[in-house]
């Protein structure tokens, strides 16, 4: 039976921030625009982010997107782009009073301008006194910047495709990106979506490691479609992780537990911070804690009947001063441990939060690869934004306050340059079934039946050892072992075999696609982290622990084709104002 | 899609406990492998119910933070915040 097509002037794959602020540009434009999400838009992973969005707004203390730069340049250790930067920290101001007027509740003061808390990394004056630069609704900061934007692209009528899994991009035979094939989870039909333009905009891949904040829909699916169409994906290997996670479940346990005086103990009961930071102990930097917490565990000194993970003690501070000044975290432990904080030690391990790599763009979110004429040319109809692409803002390390920020400012800024694409590309281009061939061979190939090992066996495994050798102990031994058993991996992923090939709402089938993506976006951050002799930002080398501007400040890419790895210089060249050259990152 | 479909359905059941929080991920699915079975029909179609809340409000009654005003869908967030802890 031939497969249905629809035709749209744009393709947006995720409904986030970053997908949603797109479309409402797009729709609002009178473009048509289809949006495609695997779970009701709402749903998305947007609406976990409490912290807040950074803007030059100076409406508490005085402030300067010039200021706000330097702060992020300062924060990426270097490794940002930028002429990205600067776009980001001018558009940042804009892009909130449009949030604002679209009816996003900001929190505000009393003379009824938005409220700006101060966060850690924001400065005045390069590098000065705290500024306070977050602007927030609440604690629920995503949750309202996302049902605000899906509620105005249902009114500018943006088509939304429910429950639909993206398989892979379609490109024809020069390489333009023409379309996705899709498929409906309800009916498990495929549908292929034409338009001139595609937006990748699917959001982050925690899931690949074992203890992670991020929601089971976390798997990548977007970067790994770009990595099968041919596009590298670019510095990977710098992932954010957040010292104490609930162990064995990830939630996020907030730094202050440590700091209201909460310390860490092995499973001997020692304070174990005293050897590795005899000065700062538990308050040590976050990849200082972290990777004393795992060598504490490596070495035997585990916590638990495995040995696999080590507890956080807040019982000496009374019970009136964790339940009061730590409500989160007692919530948390009640709920999901049946333990009081101010009783019981808290179970806890590195969590991971956030991916500063991705889908490499320039400042107008267009896909970029090396080509021919240089490492940067533009994939035609492509277009990535948000926490899957790497335009690159973060950097080595993302400051708080500056990923809603990324989502908002890159999603609209795909959807101004989709308006012009299309009006410079007014008709749709020939879509022939050989085209289609690769993305239905992808999906066909989990129709494979007979015996073989289940999907959710091979996903553990996968997430164990991306925690065991890809987690915050990095060095080339433990690196280069996980790479062999990666591979080993890959090749038994060959061998997994669906049990259940019935149509309608195959889950299992979408959990099959989605362990294709994280087996693909875990090569990519492991190959990347075992290349990268330095440390830098979120990456840190046991075996190399400076920075080492002099080899290392360049960008790295991975490419799927052999595991191929690549490097292309930063942008250090702002838009309009002065470089900042690097210096030692001290705060 | 009526809601009879959903409870009776596993699979739909377990795609609409996917969600943008790995807590609510985590105690959605946690329910269904251990309690959604033992409701009555009247309890499953109350899951349902809760299933077309948003993430934010599901998430303040399952942490504690609020309180649904609704009796039948008060009991089931007690049930699910104990089968967490099983």
């Amino acid at each position: 039976m031939p497969i249905p097509h629809r035709r749209f002037d744009a393709l947006i794959l995720g409904a986030g921030g970053a997908g949603l602020n797109a479309a409402l540009r797009l729709a609002s434009a009178d473009l048509r625009v289809a949006v495609v999400s695997k779970v009701f838009p709402t749903r998305s992973h947007t609406v976990a982010a409490q912290g807040g969005v950074n803007a030059a707004l100076a409406n508490v203390l005085p402030d300067n997107w010039h200021w706000h730069m330097f702060d992020t340049v300062k924060g990426s250790d270097y490794l940002g782009d930028q002429d990205a930067i600067e776009y980001m920290c001018r558009e940042a101001i804009p892009t909130v009073y449009e949030l604002e007027h679209a009816g996003v509740p900001f929190s505000r003061l009393d003379n009824g301008k938005i409220y700006q808390r101060a966060f850690g990394g924001q400065s005045q004056d390069f590098g000065g006194d705290q500024a306070a630069r977050t602007c927030a609704a609440a604690d629920r900061t995503g949750h309202a910047i996302l049902h605000t934007l899906y509620q105005q692209n249902v009114r500018a009528r943006s088509h939304f495709f429910d429950e639909y899994f993206g398989i892979d991009l379609i490109r024809d035979d020069e390489g333009v990106v023409i379309g996705a094939l899709v498929l409906d989870i309800e009916s498990g039909e495929p549908l292929v979506i034409e338009s001139k333009a595609t937006l990748i905009a699917t959001g982050g891949y925690g899931q690949v490691f074992r203890t992670t904040t991020n929601a089971f829909i976390n798997t990548g699916d977007g970067m790994a479609m770009a990595l099968r169409a041919g596009v590298p994906l670019q510095d990977m290997e710098f992932y954010q992780f957040h010292p104490t996670g609930v162990a064995g479940k990830g939630m996020l346990i907030t730094e202050g537990a440590r700091g209201e005086g909460g310390f860490l103990v092995n499973g001997d009961g020692e304070r174990f911070m005293e050897r590795y930071a005899p000065r700062a102990l538990d308050l040590a930097s976050r990849d200082v804690v972290a990777r004393s917490m795992v060598t504490e565990i490596r070495e035997g000194r585990g916590a638990g009947p495995n040995k696999d993970h080590v507890l956080l003690k807040l019982d000496h501070l009374g019970a009136e001063v964790v339940h009061q000044r730590l409500p989160g975290i007692t919530d948390i432990c009640r709920v999901f441990l049946g333990i009081d904080p101010a009783k019981d030690a808290i179970p806890v391990f590195p969590t991971a939060h956030y991916a500063m790599g991705g889908i490499p763009t320039d400042p107008h979110a267009r896909v970029v690869a090396p080509a021919r004429h240089g490492p940067e040319e533009v994939v035609p109809g492509l277009y990535a934004a948000g926490e899957c692409a790497c335009v690159s803002v973060h950097g080595a390390n993302r400051l708080g306050g500056n990923s809603l920020l990324d989502i908002l400012v890159f999603g609209r800024a795909a959807g101004t340059d989709i308006l012009r694409f299309v009006a410079e590309n007014p008709n749709h281009r020939t879509m022939r079934d050989e085209h289609i061939e690769p993305a239905l061979a992808r999906m066909q190939r989990w129709e494979r039946k007979g015996e073989g090992e289940s999907v959710h066996a091979a996903k553990a495994d996968l997430r164990k050892l991306m925690e065991d050798h890809c987690g915050v102990f990095r060095e080339r031994e433990t690196m280069a072992e996980g790479v062999d058993k990666l591979k080993a991996l890959r090749d038994r992923i060959d061998g997994v075999r669906l049990q259940d090939h019935s149509k309608t709402f195959n889950t299992a089938r979408i959990e099959a696609l989605e362990l294709d993506n994280l087996m693909d976006v875990g090569m990519a951050t492991l190959m990347s982290a075992l290349h990268r002799e330095e440390s830098r930002g979120a990456h840190s080398r046991v075996d190399f622990p400076q920075r080492d501007d002099e080899q290392w400040m360049k960008h790295s890419l991975y490419s799927r084709e052999d595991d191929r790895m690549d490097f292309k210089p930063v942008r250090t060249k702002p838009l309009t104002v002065e470089s900042f050259p690097p210096k030692a990152r001290v705060y | 899609m009526s809601a009879t479909d959903i409870e009776q359905d596993p699979q739909r059941l377990r795609w609409q406990c996917r969600r943008g929080m790995l807590e609510l991920d985590l105690l959605l699915n946690g329910f269904l492998d251990a309690g959604y079975s033992d409701l009555s029909k009247q309890g499953r179609g109350d899951f349902v119910r809760l299933l077309a809340y948003q993430d934010q409000i599901i998430y303040d009654w399952l942490m504690g933070q609020s309180i649904p005003a609704d009796a039948a869908l008060r009991d089931l967030v007690g049930l699910i915040r104990a089968a967490m802890k099983r």
